[in-house]
């Protein structure tokens, strides 16, 4: 054992002293984007989900590439309930139509209500959201009770009621979807926007640009929302999901999209006759739903992980 | 206080006591490493670290250089990720590095106790604190009826314990959890604790009677201390040996006075030389000469000029407390405070947390309205201001704060950053700014490539650095530093410190210093003002308030900074 009381030195050479403080410049410079970018990349969550939602949009824009057979012709009763057949893979449905046909149109509706709905809830939800979060005072407090009030609607019943407003009856489209699902599901999006504007709004770099002589509203733009968008970019994308079931929900229960135009939903309430005799008539457009959803909420989750403050550097 | 006088006999003691007595604890060749997604890494190598029974040891090391690990492997609570990769680590002989996860829960509280860091996070807020002591007390078998509870709390300074015993952490101030997390740690009367930077995120003068006690209560019961700090005048003060670390080896070791007066490796010099609490007034020094130079330089006139450029005349703050339905009662932040800067110049408000001394800063940025009182800033009332005025002041007047990772946005790169205030106040062209923010960077001392990196590629220091950078782009006459060094490992304050000296030298700057450092003041200011409860209580220059201050709280303050007293006998020498 060495004398307790000794002074003890490391050799210098193994212990050399570095600069105090000199800025490392082996690694190229990385945004908090870039760097969610280089992780989301590597993730199997991410690519697997990535790839399901791009085959997704190319079904939805290009349906024709997949089928030759055009939505809502070739519709014969003598083929209904008919089982696959050369170039009709999955069958008949009960009015004779062609299942695989009908899931390959589907899609553009399903997509298209999910995506609109997301935009209408991300326009309205972030601006009450910041508006309320970063004033803070009675502005907070009359939209907080204003977001409540829809908070406690349900979908289902305040679609039923708003779809039977005579306005609605009369025209049933996409749009009419995206607004009853954005009017019911904007508070959401505010909430959340509102938490993440009121922890960014107190940072010393508020502060630091509000004495700079930026203005208080140029502040949440250029500094405030900036920082609160991760959370609101994981909620869309987690949402996309939600809103698409939502489309099929209502369409199921008819007061949804109108017949005429082709939706998952649409043909799962329509495979309902053959759920008997036939049910994987309503296997296919209740896959396509699943898949779809489940591939936005992997993506979500994959998202949410990239952009985690707590895993980034320092 | 433990100063010299009383330190020699324990050394003496310890010189007894390598002949026959063991080791409490002996960390022989530890080396600790992490597994991160970048693969393996070694936070400690080679760390040796020899703890007799009933002294005190100290870890002194920047953030990053491995003592709090190696504490923590001493009780057996490393992170999942990391493991003991080479050593060991014998606790009266016996290896502990290497034991089963059962006799490291038979040996915590009742032979290695903790007293951990943050007060505000290590007490459970859902538990009475009385709970909490009752838990560690059954843990380790002991007697746990309310009385021995009691006693524990006590011992540990609490006054009114029983009746303590019964609130909640959030009823406690910061110097109270820090007593109660003491009272944990000592319960079961352990032979090693582990204090891991007990005292540094309180009060100086609460810091000094938490240390006084908890020395008292350890010689008492003839319990090994191992205390894990960044201040080196503070382990000199405190501990019989001092074992400097850095970047994950101890490069010195040795008694702790040898080692201030004689430190031999090149680091420890460097943070003898640089440690606020042990300073001199080596910065005002370069300072001064640096403004007799800057006088030289100036016109005439501009000498002449050099009168009061901030007066704050009967500054007040009142604040609205909301207690319950309707109910609110006034409580003033900042109680009639008068004071004046002058061009050139740096002065300090010193205080506690709670003193109103941010409140002012804010004031004189204009970022709060002041209930009373008036603030003039080159003779003109600020709080008259009109929009377009206010904008032109912010101009000349800057702000720095503390928290180096708050005050940058993290997403903007360091060129946006430190170009937006050209851009907000549309000054010059691309092509201007562009060539403004390199020489921005050179003042700052960093490369112009950081101009492409993001806030979370740089250390605290350049963080603070960038900071600065953005203040001076306006060319400000005022820069108003919140705390701007309190959250930067010594060496990196000193080396910004120095920055401030000199860029005030060569730009005439005036400074308004908010800060808690009483050692930081005397490396920076001309004139101190010292705050107490939103009261000024004394104002002066520099040397006038630490050479004879003249109220009972400057005093406390002065005597609280730690290691204050331990550099006088080498001075005069």
């Amino acid at each position: 054992m060495t004398s307790n009381n000794s002074h003890f030195v490391a050799p210098i050479e193994e212990t050399p002293l570095q600069a105090t403080d000199a800025v490392k410049t082996d690694q190229a410079p990385l945004s908090l984007w870039a760097d969610a970018w280089r992780k989301l990349r590597r993730r199997p969550l991410f690519i697997i989900s990535a790839l399901l939602i791009l085959a997704l949009i190319v079904i939805a824009l290009f349906p024709g590439l997949f089928t030759s057979t055009p939505p809502n012709e070739g519709c014969e009763l003598g083929n209904s309930e008919g089982a696959p057949t050369a170039g009709h893979p999955f069958g008949f449905t009960f009015q004779g139509c062609d299942v695989y046909s009908r899931v390959i149109h589907g899609t553009q509706a399903s997509l298209s209500v999910g995506l609109l709905s997301v935009l209408c809830v991300l326009v309205i939800g972030v601006t009450i959201g910041a508006i309320a979060g970063y004033y803070g005072g009675w502005i907070d407090a009359v939209l907080a009770r204003l977001g409540d009030i829809f908070f406690a609607l349900p979908l289902v019943l305040a679609a039923l009621v708003i779809t039977q407003l005579p306005l609605f009856r009369e025209n049933k489209s996409v749009w009419t979807v995206v607004f009853v699902i954005s009017l019911l599901a904007w508070p959401q999006m505010a909430r959340i926007t509102r938490g993440a504007v009121i922890e960014v709004r107190n940072s010393d770099f508020v502060t630091a640009a509000r004495s700079l002589g930026v203005s208080k509203f140029g502040a949440l733009i250029r500094h405030v929302l900036p920082n609160a968008l991760a959370p609101i970019i994981v909620l869309a994308t987690l949402e996309l999901g939600v809103f698409i079931v939502a489309e099929a929900t209502l369409s199921f229960l008819g007061i949804g999209l109108p017949q005429s135009i082709m939706s998952w939903g649409n043909d799962i309430a329509g495979a309902q006759a053959s759920i008997r005799t036939r049910p994987e008539i309503m296997l296919y457009p209740a896959a396509a739903l699943s898949i779809t959803v489940l591939s936005f909420i992997m993506l979500g989750d994959a998202v949410r992980d990239a952009l985690d403050p707590k895993s980034r550097q320092r | 206080m433990r100063d010299k006088e009383m330190t020699s006999p324990d050394v003496r003691i310890d010189e007894a006591g390598t002949t026959g007595v063991r080791p409490l604890l002996e960390i022989r060749d530890l080396a600790i490493t992490f597994k991160t997604g970048g693969g393996e890494v070694q936070a400690v190598r080679n760390a040796h670290l020899t703890i007799m029974p009933g002294e005190t040891v100290a870890i002194v090391g920047e953030s990053g250089s491995g003592k709090s690990t190696t504490a923590l492997a001493a009780i057996g609570l490393l992170p999942n990720n990391g493991r003991v990769s080479g050593g060991q680590i014998l606790l009266d002989g016996e290896d502990i590095a290497h034991t089963t996860e059962q006799r490291m829960i038979e040996l915590r509280g009742n032979t290695i106790g903790m007293v951990p860091q943050d007060p505000m996070s290590n007490l459970n807020p859902v538990w009475k604190i009385g709970y909490q002591v009752r838990e560690t007390l059954k843990a380790n078998g002991r007697p746990s009826g309310p009385d021995d509870i009691a006693k524990v709390l006590s011992e540990a300074g609490l006054p009114d314990a029983k009746r303590r015993a019964n609130q909640y952490p959030h009823e406690f101030s910061g110097g109270m959890r820090q007593r109660a997390l003491i009272a944990i740690g000592l319960s079961c009367q352990p032979r090693l604790l582990i204090a891991d930077e007990p005292t540094s995120a309180l009060d100086v003068t609460v810091q000094r009677q938490i240390l006084d006690h908890l020395e008292t209560m350890t010689n008492e019961l003839g319990t090994s201390v191992l205390l894990i700090t960044h201040d080196l005048g503070l382990a000199a003060e405190r501990a019989d040996k001092v074992v400097v670390m850095y970047q994950g080896r101890v490069v010195e070791a040795g008694p702790s006075l040898e080692l201030l007066r004689n430190p031999q490796h090149p680091y420890t010099k460097r943070l003898v030389e640089s440690a606020p609490s042990l300073a001199s007034r080596r910065i005002q020094a370069a300072r001064e000469q640096g403004l007799e130079t800057a006088d030289l330089l100036a016109p005439a006139a501009e000498t002449a000029k050099s009168d009061t450029f901030l007066q704050i005349q009967d500054l007040r703050k009142v604040y609205k407390l909301r207690q319950g339905l309707g109910k609110a009662t006034d409580f003033a932040a900042v109680d009639g405070v008068s004071f004046d800067v002058r061009r050139g110049t740096t002065t300090a408000i010193v205080g506690e947390s709670g003193s109103g001394k941010s409140t002012v800063a804010k004031m004189v940025l204009q970022l709060e309205k002041p209930t009373e009182g008036r603030i003039l800033f080159d003779g003109v009332d600020t709080s008259a201001l009109k929009p377009a005025e206010l904008f032109k002041f912010r101009r000349r007047v800057q702000p720095i704060f503390q928290d180096p990772y708050g005050s940058l946005d993290p997403m903007y790169n360091i060129y946006r950053t430190i170009e937006e205030p050209l851009r907000v106040h549309k000054i010059g062209d691309q092509a201007s700014r562009e060539k403004k923010v390199r020489e921005l960077l050179d003042q700052v001392a960093l490369p112009q490539s950081t101009m492409q990196r993001y806030p979370n590629e740089l250390s605290g220091g350049q963080r603070q650095r960038v900071a600065i950078a953005r203040a001076l782009a306006l060319d400000p006459e005022v820069i108003i530093c919140d705390e701007a060094v309190s959250a930067l490992d010594v060496l990196v304050q000193a080396q910004v410190l120095n920055l401030l000296a000199d860029l005030q030298a060569n730009l005439g700057l005036t400074y308004l210093f908010i800060t808690h450092d009483l050692a930081v003041v005397r490396q920076i200011a001309d004139h101190v003002c010292v705050m107490e409860k939103g009261r000024l209580v004394e104002t002066g220059s520099t040397d006038e308030v630490f050479e004879s201050p003249k109220q009972d709280y400057t005093k406390a303050l002065l005597n609280a900074i730690p290691g204050a007293k331990l550099m006088l006998p080498p001075e005069v020498a």
